[in-house]
């Protein structure tokens, strides 16, 4: 088992026809089963072009019936992203992963308003997207440095998750899933939405969890722990250097009005259970060590 | 992308909402004649900075005759303006702000911003006008009022009715300050706002609403739709090594310690930040190559760094994933070799290829230190500096 993808999954990639788009999902078709799994592309104009093998369709409603797609994954610019998470949503597209970054925080504050009342899942935008190891990998994270095994990885950086990931292998921890939930202040589901699922999910024995400052994700994610799950986390945060009022890369990773601080969201993680590491390079052996 | 006051109360008064008569001034002179075109016996002259905290920081005055608008305007003009919101280093005042004099009743502070949990846009209302919301927000925050809007539908009529009942408006005044939040509502969507602060909004003693104090922060994502609002980016308010790293696409901040770094994904910069403060040192800044780490952007990046005079060491945090690790060696040794590299490059490459990676590193010829991981990169980056101090 794994959380939100499988090798089952049919991916339809929108933006297809674009540099990013052909880029990662040659990388995304030749890993794992993926071959299989990427059934449809869609840009719109190029409908009845083929893009390695792979055939394109003007629109999501058609590519999804022709093809049975049940997730997408976005590679379109920002000015016509939101767009084009909608047009997945309104085709029913069970789970939407936004890679793009730079969305204007108000076509996304739009886009999250039309998605209220449909069963729709969103991850990102600004994110490295979901792999399970071995099965399936749809995104823009390294395949090679992810093993299969039992540890979920939730974060909102990318290549944080991928130093997250690599200590896990090193150390012979395989992955149920890892998920990159993204960067952006406005996004689809977060730390605690992803929480729920590797709860449930029996595959998954324990969680590493990595947040940055800015906005209030973690420490929401932290009281469900507390009162919730049954596996260990171990958890970072990334930015108790960071000073205030200036945004540290990520739209999202900003400390306003002193709230957001890497020090308040570790404390509350600390009270909630959450075994904390401050060390970067530490987030695999404290898992370790927690489980033996 | 943040504006002067002057130029976020244009764009209330382009959408009627009131602001006191004013003119925006580049000298002493322009302050005197604004002050003699705006008439009348009372005026404010105002710092014109990005920065919050001018008041308390001696950047605005009020003045009670003309004599005293060019005392004060050549006393601000030019100032090293340290205010709680700057920096220890200040910021030089370059323009300044002329307006008539207004009579306050009361003073009630306007925000509106987006709130991220709700993923609405967020109007925050407080009869605390004045004074820093965070203090309020901190001692007594059920003097907080909020309301929350989406972009299609607005506000609920009824809670905007309900916040200005608890404001204690009445009358005329009232009327005023619900129309007031939806115009400013319409306002922050049309364009792009991130923030917007009125604090004071005023009610005269006549029961009209009145913008003294005007705030905006605009989206950068939004930026390229926004070409009115790109115009009223002032350069001598942003740090001039920020505008240069943008230029590169490269995103950086300057900061106070002494080891510069360079990584690749903005979480993995802060940790890598966080890592040399782990092992007793202090970074020198935030360093956000993304994805593509080139020759050139790899030279920008070293040659940014090296103007900062207390750098004593350079940290490298590259994690390849779809970019190789020889590649990004090869830009490494470039780089070192073309911008003369005089102090201690500690590398850390992990990813796909990673031991051609350090091998070319190992073999230029050039004394750069590798590391096995992080922890190791930040020790040795550690003890280079303080060899070089």
């Amino acid at each position: 088992m794994s959380i939100l993808i499988d090798k089952n999954t049919r991916v339809l990639t929108q933006g297809i026809t674009g540099k990013t788009g052909r880029f990662h999902t040659h990388h995304s078709a030749a890993y794992a089963k993926g071959k299989r799994a990427y059934v449809a592309g869609v840009t719109p104009g190029k409908g009845g072009q083929k893009f390695e093998g792979i055939p394109v369709f003007n629109t999501v409603i058609e590519a999804k019936r022709e093809t049975g797609a049940n997730v997408s994954v976005i590679y379109v610019p920002p000015p016509f992203a939101a767009a084009a998470i909608d047009e997945a949503v309104d085709a029913g597209i069970g789970l939407v992963i936004c890679i793009t970054e730079g969305i204007p925080v108000l076509d996304m504050v739009r886009t999250r308003h039309k998605m209220k009342n449909t069963s729709t899942l969103l991850i990102g935008p600004n994110c490295p997207g979901v792999i399970t190891p071995d099965e399936i990998k749809i995104g823009i994270m390294p395949g090679q440095i992810h093993k299969k095994g039992s540890i979920g990885v939730v974060s909102r950086s990318g290549t944080l998750t991928y130093e997250a990931v690599d200590q896990l292998t090193q150390l012979g921890l395989g992955q149920s899933s890892c998920i990159g939930i993204g960067g952006d202040p406005v996004n689809g589901m977060k730390h605690l939405d992803i929480m729920r699922q590797f709860n449930d999910d029996p595959e998954t024995e324990a969680v590493v969890m990595v947040g940055e400052i800015g906005g209030s994700d973690e420490e929401e994610c932290a009281f469900w722990v507390k009162e919730n799950m049954s596996k260990p986390v171990v958890g970072f945060i990334a930015g108790i250097t960071a000073p205030a009022g200036k945004r540290m890369g990520h739209a999202g990773a900003i400390i306003s009005g002193g709230r957001g601080t890497a020090a308040e969201k570790i404390k509350i993680m600390e009270e909630c259970g959450i075994t904390v590491t401050k060390n970067p390079s530490e987030m695999g052996i404290t898992l370790k060590r927690l489980l033996s | 992308m943040n504006i002067h006051e002057y130029q976020a109360k244009t764009l209330l008064a382009e959408y009627n909402i009131p602001v006191p008569a004013g003119l925006p001034c580049m000298s002493p002179d322009d302050c005197i004649a604004a002050a003699k075109r705006l008439g009348g016996d009372l005026w404010v002259v105002k710092a014109q900075i990005h920065a919050g905290g001018r008041g308390k920081a001696g950047g605005v005055k009020i003045a009670r005759s003309i004599e005293e608008v060019s005392q004060y305007a050549h006393s601000i003009h030019g100032m090293n303006l340290i205010s709680n919101q700057t920096g220890p280093q200040g910021h030089t005042v370059k323009r300044l702000l002329v307006e008539e004099g207004v009579g306050i009743a009361r003073e009630l502070y306007v925000g509106m911003l987006i709130d991220r949990s709700r993923q609405q846009i967020a109007l925050l209302a407080s009869t605390e006008g004045g004074t820093e919301i965070e203090e309020v927000a901190a001692v007594t925050p059920e003097k907080i009022l909020t309301a929350y809007a989406d972009c299609e539908s607005g506000f609920n009529q009824n809670d905007l009715a309900s916040i200005t009942e608890k404001l204690g408006l009445e009358g005329c005044s009232k009327t005023q300050v619900i129309e007031l939040f939806n115009t400013l509502l319409q306002l922050f969507i049309e364009k792009d706002a991130s923030l917007v602060e009125l604090n004071p909004l005023v009610i005269t003693p006549a029961g009209n609403v009145i913008a003294l104090d005007a705030k905006m922060n605009f989206d950068d994502n939004a930026l390229y739709r926004q070409p009115e609002i790109r115009e009223l980016n002032d350069p001598d308010e942003q740090d001039p090594d920020e505008i240069e790293a943008a230029k590169h696409d490269l995103s950086y901040i300057p900061l106070e310690g002494n080891i510069g770094c360079m990584v690749n994904g903005a979480g993995l910069a802060m940790a890598t930040m966080d890592i040399i403060k782990l092992y007793g040192s202090e970074p020198a800044n935030f360093l956000d190559v993304g994805g593509g780490a080139s020759v050139e952007k790899v030279t920008n990046a070293f040659q940014l760094m090296l103007k900062n005079s207390h750098i004593k060491a350079i940290l490298v945090n590259i994690f390849g994933g779809i970019m190789h690790c020889d590649v990004i060696a090869k830009g490494l040794i470039t780089a070192a070799r073309d911008t003369h590299l005089g102090i201690p490059l500690v590398v850390r490459l992990e990813g796909t290829n990673a031991e051609q990676g350090k091998k070319l590193l190992a073999d230029s010829g050039l004394s750069i230190i590798t590391a096995k991981d992080m922890a190791d990169a930040a020790k040795k980056a550690v003890e280079a500096a303080g060899e070089m101090a």
